[in-house]
């Protein structure tokens, strides 16, 4: 088993809410996971849920009521950390003034590389990332998906083996999805470990060796997409062709979809034999029967759905 | 240290340059061409005095605008851009990012400063100014001006750490003008019966920084020698109370949350 690239021990952040006699809030309760070397790791969750807070505590934006995290065994306090990790903040915004080039060439000076050095990497990232026709334009006249790109170049610029990208295809038209999709696999190809959060979650399905499912400050579930879909009750799906003048059972009426002289049947796995029996009595022609595979969506919602990002902040008596 | 403290202090320098900041050297050009051609027709025998009080004063107004102005928004810009979170995602620490971006706002000061210096000097030769061994109070005023730009950006970006552009702006002028009152309170405080007055104006004195002692213009005008004491004086006591005021930014910003 790889040794984890991140690792998040009972993160807990409290925020004052209000001016005159503030109350503390928690959007971030007890975290701890880990993330592993060389893997690229989703992190799910719906607005407020606490996934950038989490990122920013990463970063040292802002600080721990309780807990702490390591990257690649160094506390999150220690600033030598953060030379190995490249960071994407949620819908970055640049100094406006400045060209991509000129803006990658300020933050490839905090990795210590020499002029020359510096040129190389600043040209081939902005390639890569799409950007080199516009190189030499002002930020000010980025469009939101060319900003989220040069935002993207600048995470990678120094080769960092943990690059954490908050919400990276946030902004994106179908054409940067994908090409963000193929660097985040070019990384993984590379050894790199990738952090991300999204909402796209055919995303997380297809980029994710693993992902965390966050929901009011609270960790839902971490484990393979196609694992932690399938920790679900299955869902089983009978396809049938009903005899003329024998009725459905009433109760299998509400599971049932009519397509043409076919019905289509989807119950609990638990369920299935009590259902096939109440076929047989009816001597319906059973086509098929066949596993639903729940998708990550479908995961997603049934454990977030009810979480309006209000309601999930716990407030706390002090 | 430095190269860490050095991009971040030339990046806040080209700022100011493509955001047209120094298109006041514009104005202050008018101002000086405006008042010699003025000066020149309406007084005798004084043109230089005349020229040298209002180049001196204008070079302290720009640059007190300047500074606050911009200083006010040093930090608070950043966070609110969220363009701080690329950065601070860096192997920087916070200190030299604020040490950063105060080395850049002097360093557009200082140049700003000597642009209005050449202006004054091309005004007080046209009015047929010569160069003599007095005028070199000239260059000291001028240096006490900048000792009292670095105290007031110092002040700016201490307040632009913790509260809106509008706040800090007020504070650090607030206290510039008692800064620049700071002698006349001490007086009133001297003159008074009341115990509690007293205090407050004495507290108000060895607390506030003391702006009226940066104040060389008359001196320069008329020609007067500036002791050497007061300018070594001016400097050490410029430099100590801008470095508290920098560590005491530090020691606010680093535990500061950036929602």
């Amino acid at each position: 088993m790889s040794a984890p690239a991140i690792e998040i021990l009972g993160l807990t952040k409290d925020y004052p809410v209000g001016f005159w006699r503030p109350k503390m809030r928690r959007s971030l309760d007890n975290l701890s996971f880990e993330v592993l070397d060389g893997e690229v790791f989703g992190f799910l969750g719906p607005n407020g849920a606490g996934k950038t807070t989490t990122m920013k505590l990463l970063m040292g934006l802002i600080f721990p009521t309780r807990g702490t995290a390591r990257v690649r065994g160094r506390s999150i306090d220690d600033i030598k950390m953060r030379a190995e990790i490249g960071y994407l903040p949620e819908q970055p915004y640049f100094y406006d003034y400045l060209t991509a080039r000129e803006l990658l060439d300020y933050y490839a000076r905090f990795s210590n590389y020499s002029a020359s050095e510096r040129r190389e990497r600043v040209g081939k990232n902005l390639e890569r990332v799409g950007l080199g026709a516009a190189s030499d334009v002002q930020l000010r006249k980025f469009s939101k998906g060319m900003l989220q790109r040069v935002g993207i170049a600048q995470a990678i610029l120094h080769d960092p083996p943990v690059v954490i990208l908050d919400e990276p295809m946030s902004g994106l038209d179908p054409v940067g999805r994908r090409e963000v999709r193929d660097i985040i696999l070019d990384l993984r190809t590379q050894g790199r470990t990738v952090f991300f959060s999204t909402h796209i979650l055919s995303d997380a399905e297809m980029l994710c060796d693993r992902v965390a499912v966050l929901a009011s400050g609270k960790l839902q579930g971490v484990g393979a997409p196609r694992e932690i879909v399938t920790m679900q009750a299955q869902a089983m799906e009978i396809l049938i062709e009903a005899r003329e003048g024998c009725a459905l059972p009433a109760a299998l009426a509400g599971q049932s979809t009519r397509i043409g002289p076919r019905t289509r049947i989807t119950v609990p796995e638990q369920q299935l034999y009590s259902v096939l029996e109440q076929l047989r009595d009816c001597e319906a022609r059973i086509l098929s029967v066949s596993p639903v595979h729940p998708t990550l969506e479908d995961y997603f919602f049934k454990l977030v759905g009810g979480s309006a990002p209000e309601r999930g902040l716990e407030e706390i008596s002090r | 240290m430095s190269a860490t403290i050095g991009p971040v202090a030339v990046n806040t320098f080209r700022e100011a340059v493509r955001d047209r900041v120094l298109y006041n050297l514009v104005l202050f050009a008018l101002v000086m061409i405006g008042a010699a051609i003025l000066v020149g027709q309406i007084s005798i025998g004084i043109e230089q005095l005349v020229i040298v009080n209002l180049g001196l004063t204008a070079i302290s107004l720009f640059g007190l605008v300047m500074a606050i102005f911009i200083g006010v928004g040093l930090v608070y810009k950043e966070i609110e851009r969220r363009t701080l979170y690329s950065l601070l995602a860096k192997p920087i620490h916070r200190w030299q990012f604020l040490a950063g971006k105060y080395a850049g706002l002097l360093l557009t000061l200082g140049v700003n400063t000597a642009f209005m210096t050449l202006g004054l000097a091309a005004a007080f030769f046209y009015v047929g100014g010569r160069v003599a061994r007095a005028d070199v109070s000239i260059v000291v005023a001028i240096y006490f001006i900048l000792l009292e730009l670095a105290l007031v950006t110092a002040l700016a970006l201490f307040f632009s750490c913790f509260s809106s552009p509008m706040l800090s702006t007020l504070f650090t002028l607030g206290i510039y003008i008692t800064g620049v009152f700071a002698n006349d309170i001490h007086e009133v405080g001297e003159f008074t019966q009341n115990s509690a007055v007293l205090g407050l104006t004495r507290a108000i004195y060895f607390v506030v920084p003391n702006f009226h002692n940066f104040n060389a213009i008359a001196a320069a005008g008329h020609g007067d020698a500036i002791p050497f004491s007061l300018i070594w004086q001016n400097t050490l006591y410029a430099t100590l109370y801008a470095a508290l005021l920098l560590i005491a930014a530090a020691a606010v910003f680093s535990r500061r949350n950036l929602k």
